[in-house]
């Protein structure tokens, strides 16, 4: 069965105009997809609807078979692209407050891959720097065992090292039984992840989906490659 | 650390030669069980299904044998192997070849070449 289905999906804001229009797709288990697109052309409204956070204008969003709505959360974990924290909370009060919010959190994990990344886990938010705010957050995301994780542009602001052991951190966290879907401006980061791609347009549909290997065995480019030329300005 | 892949071939193609390669220079040698698909996965930063397609292409060749629950084999024909092993050396020639000919280098030019080399002493001039 389906982790994620969208059917027919129009999402519009104040303007009236659609950000989703018309968007069918389904997604199975054990799959981690890339959702592309250039700025502004519905990635984040796409993700923040399937999280439960809008509502459709239009159309059906079901997660493991059940409509979105208060049900799901407990199967999605969601990185928001912003840090929603607390900033006066220290790391171990984050991780107890995730434990406490969910029933799938795995502390020991939590604890793991805070160790890894050598972060102070008695540190104020506060005190933090951007990029390690942004891995903590992380951490407690993937620190869930949920059916279906959203990444809402989960490497932007770590450096490149942290960003090798948080693509592992997402490979070895893999499970059959759940997926994984990311938004990225790093495709070529990301692209040895990802299963599949999905490349929404500006009128809010999807313009070009696929198998990341295919593209390669195809054409010979690379996913970032073919990016630049679907969205050359 | 994760592994470097090239821009224009499918990522499985490249873990596959990868992994022949070991197979060929008996880093996993005949009979010997390999890594399994998410260790390998996490060290080389890719997809696990990506990882399962290079083993199965692998399969198809006759290199590994999957058997069921006890994880993935190097196959015992050693036989196999080696066949593998000369088509692996083959294609290196030939690619070899067919660049030292857009050079018009000719094969005599460079097995002289090559013997030199081997030897230790380059042809090329010391940068001063």
């Amino acid at each position: 069965m389906a982790v994620l289905e969208c059917k027919n999906l129009y999402k519009s804001y104040k303007s009236g105009k659609y950000v989703l229009a018309d968007m069918s797709f389904s997604v199975p288990s054990g799959k981690i997809v890339g959702l592309l697109g250039p700025n502004g052309c519905g990635k984040s409204t796409l993700i923040k609807t399937v999280a439960g956070l809008l509502v459709p204008t239009k159309g059906e969003v079901f997660v493991d078979g059940i409509p979105v709505g208060e049900s799901t959360k407990s199967l999605v974990s969601y990185l928001p692209e912003r840090t929603y924290f607390n900033s006066w909370m220290h790391v171990d009060e984050l991780v107890s407050y995730f434990a406490d919010f969910y029933a799938d959190f795995d502390k020991e994990r939590a604890y793991q891959l805070l160790f890894d990344l050598s972060i102070d886990t008695k540190a104020r938010l506060s005190t933090l720097s951007k990029g390690t705010k942004e891995k903590v957050q992380l951490i407690l995301v993937m620190s869930r065992r949920a059916r279906l994780y959203l990444l809402d542009e989960p490497i932007a602001g770590v450096d490149p090292a942290a960003r090798e052991y948080i693509l592992g951190t997402i490979v070895s966290n893999y499970d059959p039984s759940s997926t994984i879907m990311i938004t990225t401006h790093l495709i070529s980061d990301v692209e040895q992840v990802l299963d599949e791609f999905m490349f929404l347009g500006y009128g809010g549909q999807i313009v070009m989906a696929g198998g990341t290997d295919d593209v390669r065995a195809e054409t010979g480019k690379s996913l970032d490659a073919l990016f630049r030329e679907v969205y050359r300005c | 650390m994760a592994w470097r892949f090239n821009d224009h071939t499918p990522v499985y193609l490249q873990i596959a030669d990868k992994l022949r390669s070991s197979i060929i220079n008996g880093e996993f040698p005949p009979g010997g069980q390999i890594p399994p698909v998410r260790q390998i996965a996490v060290a080389a930063a890719v997809n696990p299904n990506t990882v399962q397609r290079a083993v199965s292409e692998l399969e198809a060749e006759g290199l590994l044998v999957a058997r069921s629950t006890y994880g993935c084999f190097v196959t015992e024909d050693s036989e196999a192997i080696l066949r593998v092993r000369r088509d692996a050396a083959y294609r290196l020639v030939n690619d070899f070849l067919s660049f030292a000919q857009e050079m018009s280098i000719d094969s005599d030019e460079l097995i002289t070449l090559i013997k030199e080399v081997a030897n230790g002493s380059s042809g090329m001039q010391e940068p001063v």
